[in-house]
């Protein structure tokens, strides 16, 4: 589904990604791990194709596609999702216009007619409920005024509606308590395929208590420097990130 | 954003036709070219005024001589020269016509293209229109239907005939002649216009609604509109305009009077979508307009105005709270770009005790525009707790535009509640790039997140309406981040 060489990264000339490599099969979860600093939402970013981030080596294989060759609206249409670490507020546009725009986008570029209003509704249902989003969230603007909990979950039902083959999830885990973890967790469990693919960045290994990995990798200095089992997370909780690091030295 | 992504998207913009840029080819029947009392007599004969219309205008001509342009908008253009106007041109149609089928071909296309063709008003929408193409009416529908409740709904030409006791009443009474340099230039010389009267207690069952369009290549545009909405009754009114595109510059100055009677309810709304000029500024339509209501006991005025078009716009809706008890309010959305300047806002004049009024603006800034609020709301001494609320807010969607609020506010009662609030942001980045990652696409981005900036004022438009004028302002603003 991915396949990461190699790949350098930069933001305003200082290099923060220094040669990652990454494979992940089609339908696994992997995940993400390590300090502060050490690159995570640079990946993340870099991925979904932000501007500010220029990528000055390496490739990216999404699908048979070369991920950096399409801009950022291309590679959503494609198939990847980023669940935004800090999601981000569009007062006066309501959230259910917003994903009827991205749905028809995606349809479009795959040479489908519009949904239909009836469509859209039962996918709209179908979708809430899996984050327990109440129609009072859905039908409000695109995040104003939501609390913390209530973006992560949002970003979960967007990412429901829109059946992304790849969904990177950066940092959800960040401001929520544990129901709302619970149930942002319970979300992208049933969302869990075999043609679906998870890349889950987290600071803390509770998250994958909930969302249980197939691979755990540590990300250091803009390197994976150790790769594991899910076991590999509760190893780091124990022992902290300067185990990896003294184990590099 | 780097500097060459905004060369490009600069080129986008400049590239791109304006897209009612068209002409409609119909003989007119032309005014020589300049000003003088002999052209404002012709104009007078032409329309078979009466004599005191004519001392009227003959008077606002005198008036107008003896003014000065303004100096004080935020606006820099080459003054008009008034001598190297027409002030008259009329479609050669002069036979009162049947049916839509009479209608010149090339006027039914005109009306076509702008997508508001009698046939598909009559059948789909039930608004009555009347269509004005350069300042006379050619075609009236739904007039029988609303005969039958009363209410007169006709070009300022036909009422001057028919109903001779209402306009002398009324014109001039919101607009005095001297009140500004383009209202008494208007006065002089308007050619055309809408009327409309509602009479005691009706609800007007419609929105009434008149399509100016500017067609004759220099000719000025002097457009005079009376709504008079009588005692407890209610009407809506749309005004929207397209124009041809134009190499020389055309200047439009109309006059909006408003008479809101006791209890009555007056809803003004206009989309505006003049040939703004090329990316120079160049050709474009100059806008000086001066629109007004008067409200008395309990009575309430709204003006809802998206401001998308024009080289130049002076424009100021304005509402004089006289009744105790009466309500004005003004909603706005202005868009700029290029090198489009907008000197637009409002002035809510207290006078009655318990007057409230609420100003809603939103700038939205693009390219190298210029564009500003100015407001002003004045407490006069009697106005015994009146309350007003202004909202001011600045879309920056370049670094090298201006947004740029200029409120007065005079309060000269000690009990008055007055509340002014403003804010000034750029069109962020991470929205859209929020909107990228969902798979919309930059222009859809902004055309949603500049819609949903100016959805309050939006959501005050009728239904048709709102959806016309968001088109617009996703038009007027396709491919301007920077």
């Amino acid at each position: 589904m991915l396949t990461i060489k190699n790949l350098h990264a930069q933001v305003e000339d200082t290099p923060i990604l220094k040669g990652l490599n990454l494979e992940i099969g089609s339908g696994e979860v992997h995940a993400i791990m390590g300090p502060n600093g050490s690159g995570k939402s640079t990946l993340a970013s870099v991925l979904a194709g932000r501007e500010d981030y220029e990528v000055t080596a390496g490739s990216v294989d999404f699908d048979g596609t070369d991920l950096l060759e399409l801009d950022a609206s291309d590679r959503a249409r494609e198939g990847l999702f980023l669940a935004f670490q800090y999601p981000v507020e569009i007062p006066g546009v309501s959230n259910l216009n917003f994903m009827k725009a991205a749905i028809n986008a995606k349809r479009e570029h795959q040479g489908l007619e519009a949904i239909t209003a009836k469509d859209f509704l039962a996918l709209v249902k179908e979708k809430s409920a899996l984050v327990e989003l109440s129609g009072r969230l859905r039908d409000r603007s695109v995040n104003e005024g939501f609390s913390g909990g209530e973006k992560k979950r949002n970003e979960i039902f967007q990412m429901a509606m829109l059946e992304p083959k790849l969904a990177v999830l950066d940092e959800t885990d960040s401001g929520l308590d544990i129901d709302a973890l619970r149930i942002v967790s319970e979300g992208v469990n049933a969302m869990r395929d075999a043609g679906r693919s998870f890349l889950v960045i987290t600071h803390y290994q509770r998250l994958l208590d909930h969302i249980v990995p197939d691979h755990v990798h540590v990300l250091s200095d803009g390197q994976i420097v150790k790769s594991g089992p899910k076991e590999l997370a509760l190893e780091l909780e124990a022992k902290g990130y300067d185990w990896i690091k003294e184990g590099i030295a | 954003m780097a500097y060459d992504g905004e060369d490009k998207i600069l080129e986008e913009v400049t590239g791109k036709a304006y897209e009612f840029g068209f002409t409609t080819d119909i003989d007119s029947d032309k005014a020589p070219v300049g000003l003088n009392e002999d052209i404002i007599r012709l104009i007078s004969t032409k329309k078979n005024e009466p004599e005191w219309l004519l001392e009227w205008r003959l008077k606002a001509f005198e008036t107008w001589q003896a003014m000065v342009e303004p100096e004080w908008p935020h606006l820099q253009y080459k003054k008009p020269d008034f001598q190297a106007i027409s002030y008259y041109a009329a479609p050669k149609q002069k036979k009162e016509l049947a049916s839509m089928d009479e209608v010149d071909p090339e006027l039914r296309k005109t009306m076509d293209k702008l997508g508001i063709s009698l046939e598909e008003q009559k059948r789909l929408s039930g608004v009555a229109v009347d269509f004005v193409m350069d300042s006379v009416s050619v075609a009236t529908s739904f007039k029988d239907k609303l005969a039958e409740l009363g209410i007169i709904f006709c070009s300022m030409s036909e009422a001057v005939l028919e109903h001779p006791e209402l306009v002398k009443k009324y014109i001039g009474s919101v607009v005095p002649v001297r009140d500004n340099y383009y209202a008494a230039l208007n006065s002089a010389v308007f050619t055309d216009g809408s009327f409309c009267y509602i009479p005691k207690g009706v609800k007007c069952p419609m929105e009434l609604s008149t399509y100016f369009r500017i067609n004759e290549s220099g000719t000025g545009q002097f457009e005079r509109t009376l709504v008079i909405a009588d005692e407890s009754s209610y009407v809506s009114y749309l005004e929207g305009c397209t124009a041809p595109q134009r190499d020389e510059n055309q200047l439009h100055a109309a006059v909006v009077e408003l008479i809101a009677l006791k209890d009555a309810e007056i809803k003004y709304s206009t989309v505006q979508n003049w040939y703004p000029g090329d990316e120079e500024g160049k050709g474009g339509v100059y806008n000086f307009v001066t629109k007004r209501g008067i409200c008395h006991t309990r009575s309430k005025i709204s003006w809802t105005q998206v401001e998308t078009g024009s080289a130049v716009t002076w424009k100021y809706p304005s509402c004089v709270l006289k009744g105790d008890d009466s309500v004005g309010e003004f909603y706005s959305v202005a868009v700029t770009n290029n090198m489009q300047q907008a000197d637009t806002g409002t002035k809510m004049i207290h006078l009655g005790k318990r007057t409230r009024s609420t100003i809603i603006s939103k700038g939205i800034s693009a390219g190298k525009s210029q564009n500003s609020y100015r407001g002003l709301v004045q407490i006069m001494p009697n106005a015994d707790h009146a309350r007003n609320f202004s909202q001011c807010d600045s879309l920056l969607m370049t670094d090298r535009c201006g947004a740029h609020t200029f409120p007065y506010i005079e309060t000269k009662n000690p009990t008055a509640q007055v509340e002014h609030e403003a804010t000034t942001s750029k069109i962020g980045e991470d929205q859209i790039f929020y909107c990228l990652q969902r798979g919309i696409d930059e222009e859809q981005a902004i055309s949603l997140i500049v819609n949903g900036y100016a959805k309050e004022v939006l959501n005050k438009l009728p239904m048709e309406f709102a959806v016309e004028a968001q088109k617009l302002l996703a038009i007027s603003l396709e491919g301007s981040v920077g």
